[in-house]
């Protein structure tokens, strides 16, 4: 147990790889997964004499990030040469931002899980994003006592998105993380791809005694490439650094890497050997000059942010925060929502995020299919919503018919649900006769139950309730059923 | 044929008194023969000079050649030039083939230049003497025991000897403007942003700038005219209109108001210098200009300013040559380091370590703002400098070395009285103006003396014109050394 009541000091550094054609610098592309060195052109291969040129749709992708977190567009900003030498890094610089970046300011609110089923308001301001280009690859196993330089990543744009240390914890670390991959893809600037390293995080963590104004020494966490390895590597790096500060030791200024196997974080430079990048801005470039027309074209351009979309669901159809910030995790999802819910009518806007984000997420997770390959259509689902509420269905005939309509059995039409209520005789009994028939057996045939419930068991009503909608095979309306039922018991 | 005007070659080769590739030959003899007295080539192309020489001629007999078609010219080995050796005077790129054209190459190729070898060059175009070669020293052809100037001696060299009528240089503090002084040939290095960039070798990316040696300002003109235009691939590249400099030539100079700034006109220049300097600028106002004192005040602050830029910008541009992807490797190291240390030890010869050492030290963290920012700022103060001059004149007109050509291992020990010998010429990069150096007479040791003409942003027509107008009074263009 600790002594101290410690205080956890998060901020990430996140680069996401930017989706445009070709290199930031050079014309050569960016595709993942192709021979190494085959798209290496002249200036990525730093021959001598060649001459870096800006992509501008590296830039428009910046500046739809700064207007999605509501930052600072710079109308001016400086590309910098980060000076180190690396096998990998052919010119032996990176071209980067340093002083003057491309987006400052902004900031992502969020919803972070409480650990007691709850979730809660974060809010976490970023201090800066800025372009520059990644290095290549140094491939160390292929070559016995040798190292392979693969420079197609050479050049790749990447947005740099720093926040500030805002976070306290490796919930609220991976909360942002998620928040941010979701807004990258959200605004088409990223394709999120993790496995391909197409969105790295780096943690810089510190722990203080609960109440001390001073940070704690911070040690930086590189290169996690997924929400888990974040997760663990944070929590790791706490307890790692509480251990050390408890037992006497003092935390040093350094460079971790987690270890995915062990789980555990380890030393890679202190911050003796530190480098000293020597930045100075880049003589082969001029200042980035963005003009307000341009940032007001790109705004034009912006789809509907996430928040405001959230936003929208929380006002319009009453959805909770929660249910709001769900059903935007991703464009996808919020389309199939928004089109269940203009096919099934706003009035049905909760049972439809209850079945996006119920039954249909369920099965979409265990089939691993995205939203956009659905084997339901949102015009079917919606189909499935309405008969739910004028009654033709329960909710538990509902949860058959989608399982029917997840297997395609009533056909790609938007009425497939009613194909399958039709052809399966699935419709809800509600006439009073009928189900009161249905209650007389019951009763005549469990009396056991009939005397427990008269002597006070109230869970005896429940087993006759499930007696009665097994007898009816399900169809009989649940709230008939119960209402009927109490009367004649009386 | 070889020793007369662009226009009269251009002429013959269209009255076919002369082929291109008769042209090519006669370049190639004298090439041959000259070169060993001077070392001005790094790279001879013979091959490849004759088969463009075949080109340029089917060129003429289709009626499709251009002013350049023909003419035989060298590139500085600087530029790179495909599938022909491109050393930048070093041992690190003594093996480097290169496997692209700079875009001034490329622009040459298509005008229908014939390039017949790459000159030699201070290394990586550090130096004011050519001496910092690892091809070993060019020698001033005027007398082959001096130096003739640098970095782009090797060009100067080759055409004040007569090898080549034209040949590209760089120029980054007067690595064209001070040897086409002291080889008594006309250099010229426009606006910065006028001469792409790519494919040049870089040495300092704010400073380098290309440009034109030839016999002449209207031969300049019409090798810059070819090298001029915005180059998409280089930021830096001015989005003008392609310019014909050859085209103003015949302005005359009645009305023309020469600067004269007090500053360089001060102690420092050696008194044969300053004779014919002065014999020069009296030779203006007999063409019809006047002349006005103006002020350079910060000009003196350029050695340390360029000094502290210069280095800094090379310590990062020069980080490529790792011995990775190209370039001289040790033969043995015994990890990464070593690999970095000893092929840099060895491949870089002592001045680029001097500069690397210098500008890697005042980009260190603690040092930047009393250097690198220090320097910008002095930057700033001489470019304003040039300004508020021009508001009083048209151009500006000054020496453009100190001395005449001085012996050969008279500086090399000292290498802050070899920075000094750029004094003159350093502000103009630092300002990004075009200069022009043409020949002016004669001074100690009958070795050339040139003048000095800054011009204001793009006013390299104007230069072009007024030089021009001085060589039509004046022979001192058309003298040669002697056994060339």
């Amino acid at each position: 147990m600790s002594r101290t009541d410690w205080e956890v000091v998060i901020g990430l550094e996140i680069h996401t790889q930017l989706n445009t054609q070709s290199k930031i610098f050079s014309g050569a592309s960016i595709a993942f997964g192709a021979e190494p060195n085959a798209q290496a052109c002249a200036v990525d291969i730093a021959l001598p004499g060649v001459l870096p040129v800006l992509n501008k749709g590296a830039v428009e992708r910046a500046i739809r990030f700064g207007l999605a977190i509501g930052g600072t567009v710079a109308p001016k900003s400086i590309f910098a040469r980060k000076n180190y030498f690396y096998p990998d890094l052919p010119k032996g610089y990176q071209i980067s931002q340093y002083e003057l970046p491309v987006v400052l300011g902004g900031k992502i609110n969020l919803l972070v899980p409480d650990g007691k089923g709850g979730h809660y308001e974060k809010l976490v301001n970023l201090t800066r994003a800025h372009l520059e280009e990644d290095a290549g690859k140094s491939l160390h196993e292929d070559f016995h006592g040798m190292t392979g330089i693969d420079l197609n990543r050479a050049g790749t744009p990447l947005l740099e998105i720093v926040s500030e240390p805002d976070m306290r914890s490796s919930a609220e670390a991976v909360a942002y993380a998620k928040a941010l991959h979701a807004l990258v893809r959200w605004i088409d600037i990223c394709d999120g791809n993790m496995q391909e390293g197409s969105f790295r995080c780096d943690a810089n963590v510190s722990v203080r005694p609960r109440g001390q104004a001073e940070f704690g020494t911070r040690r930086e966490i590189k290169n996690l490439n997924s929400f888990r390895f974040l997760q663990q590597a944070i929590d790791y790096e706490i307890q790692w650094q509480i251990d050390l500060i408890e037992d006497g030791g003092k935390v040093q200024q350094a460079t971790v890497l987690f270890n995915p196997d062990t789980g555990e974080t380890r030393a890679m430079r202190s911050k003796e050997d530190a480098h000293d990048y020597r930045y100075f801005p880049d003589p082969d470039l001029l200042p980035l000059v963005i003009s307000s027309d341009w940032i007001e074209r790109v705004r034009g351009e912006l789809p509907e942010l996430p928040a405001a979309l959230s936003a929208r669901f929380e006002g319009e159809y009453g959805l909770s925060a929660y249910d709001a910030t769900a059903l935007t995790a991703s464009r996808e999802t919020a389309q199939f929502y928004l089109d269940t819910v203009a096919a099934a009518g706003t009035a049905n806007a909760k049972t439809c995020a209850n079945w996006v984000m119920g039954e249909l997420a369920a099965r979409l997770n265990k089939a691993e299919l995205d939203i956009s390959a659905s084997p339901v259509s949102a015009a079917q689902l919606a189909g499935l919503v309405l008969r739910i509420a004028d009654n033709t269905i329960s909710n538990a005939i509902a949860k058959k018919v989608f399982e029917a309509l997840w297997n395609q059995e009533g056909g790609a039409d938007a009425n497939a649900a009613d194909a399958i209520i039709e052809a399966q005789g699935l419709k809800q009994v509600t006439d009073t006769g009928a189900i009161e028939a249905i209650i007389d057996e019951v009763l005549a045939a469990n009396q056991k139950s009939v005397e427990e419930f008269r002597a006070g068991k109230e869970k005896a009503f429940n087993a006759l309730v499930g007696q009665c909608m097994k007898a009816s095979k399900g169809k009989a309306n649940p709230a008939q059923v119960n209402e009927l039922l109490k009367k004649k018991l009386g | 044929m070889i020793d007369s005007s662009l226009k009269d070659i251009a002429a013959a080769l269209r009255a076919k008194t002369v082929s291109a590739v008769e042209l090519a030959t006669d370049s190639l003899a004298r090439i041959e023969a000259g070169n060993p007295k001077v070392n001005a080539f790094i790279t001879i192309d013979r091959d490849g000079a004759l088969a463009a020489a075949q080109a340029a001629d089917a060129r003429l007999a289709a009626g499709s050649a251009g002013p350049l078609t023909g003419i035989p010219m060298a590139h500085k080995d600087v530029f790179c030039t495909e599938g022909v050796l491109t050393t930048c005077g070093s041992k690190m790129l003594a093996n480097f083939t290169s496997p692209y054209d700079a875009h001034v190459v490329s622009l040459l190729k298509a005008a229908g230049a014939v390039m017949v070898g790459k000159t030699n060059m201070d290394e990586f175009a550090m130096g004011s003497s050519n001496e910092n070669s690892h091809f070993g020293p060019t020698r001033n052809p005027w007398n082959t025991d001096t130096v003739p100037g640098g970095s782009s001696g090797g060009s100067a060299a080759a055409v004040a000897a007569r090898l080549v009528p034209i040949a590209t240089g760089t120029d980054t503090g007067g690595s064209i403007r001070q040897p086409a002084s002291l080889c008594g040939i006309t250099g010229i290095k426009p606006t910065y942003g006028t001469v792409s960039r790519y494919g040049m070798i870089a040495y300092a990316s704010s400073l380098d700038q290309g440009g034109a040696f030839g016999y002449s300002a209207e031969d300049c003109a019409l090798l810059l005219s070819a090298m001029a235009g915005h180059d998409p691939r280089d930021s830096t590249s001015l989005e003008r209109e392609a310019e014909d400099y050859a085209g103003n030539l015949d302005k005359p100079l009645a009305g023309l108001r020469v600067g004269l700034p007090k500053e360089f006109f001060a102690e420092g220049m050696s008194d044969d210098v300053r004779a014919a300097v002065d014999a020069a600028i009296a030779e203006y106002r007999k063409l019809g200009a006047t002349t006005v004192e103006v002020s350079l005040p910060n000009a003196r602050l350029a050695i340390p300013a360029y000094y502290v830029i210069a280095p800094a910008e090379a310590s990062s541009n020069l980080s490529r040559f790792d011995g990775v992807r190209y370039g001289h490797r040790a033969a043995e190291y015994t990890d990464l380091m070593d690999m970095y240390c000893k092929s840099r030890a060895q491949g870089f010869g002592a001045e680029v370590k001097r500069r690397i050492l210098m500008g890697t030290y005042v980009l260190s963290h603690g040092y930047y703002d009393a250097y690198y920012i220090k320097a910008q700022k002095l930057r700033r103060l001489i470019a304003n400098d040039f300004q508020a001059a021009f508001a009083q004149c048209d151009l500006i007109a000054g020496p453009v070395s100190p001395t005449v050509a001085f012996g050969i291992g008279e500086k090399s020990d000292d290498p802050v009285q070899m920075y000094l010998s750029d004094i003159y010429t350093i502000a103009v990069n630092l300002a990004g103006l075009p200069a022009l150096s043409h020949p002016a007479g004669f001074g100690a040791g009958g070795l050339p003396v040139g003048l000095q003409l800054i011009g204001n942003y793009f006013g390299e027509a104007r230069l072009l014109g007024a030089a021009h107008q001085f060589q039509q009074a004046t022979d001192w263009h058309t003298r040669k050394p002697a056994g060339f």
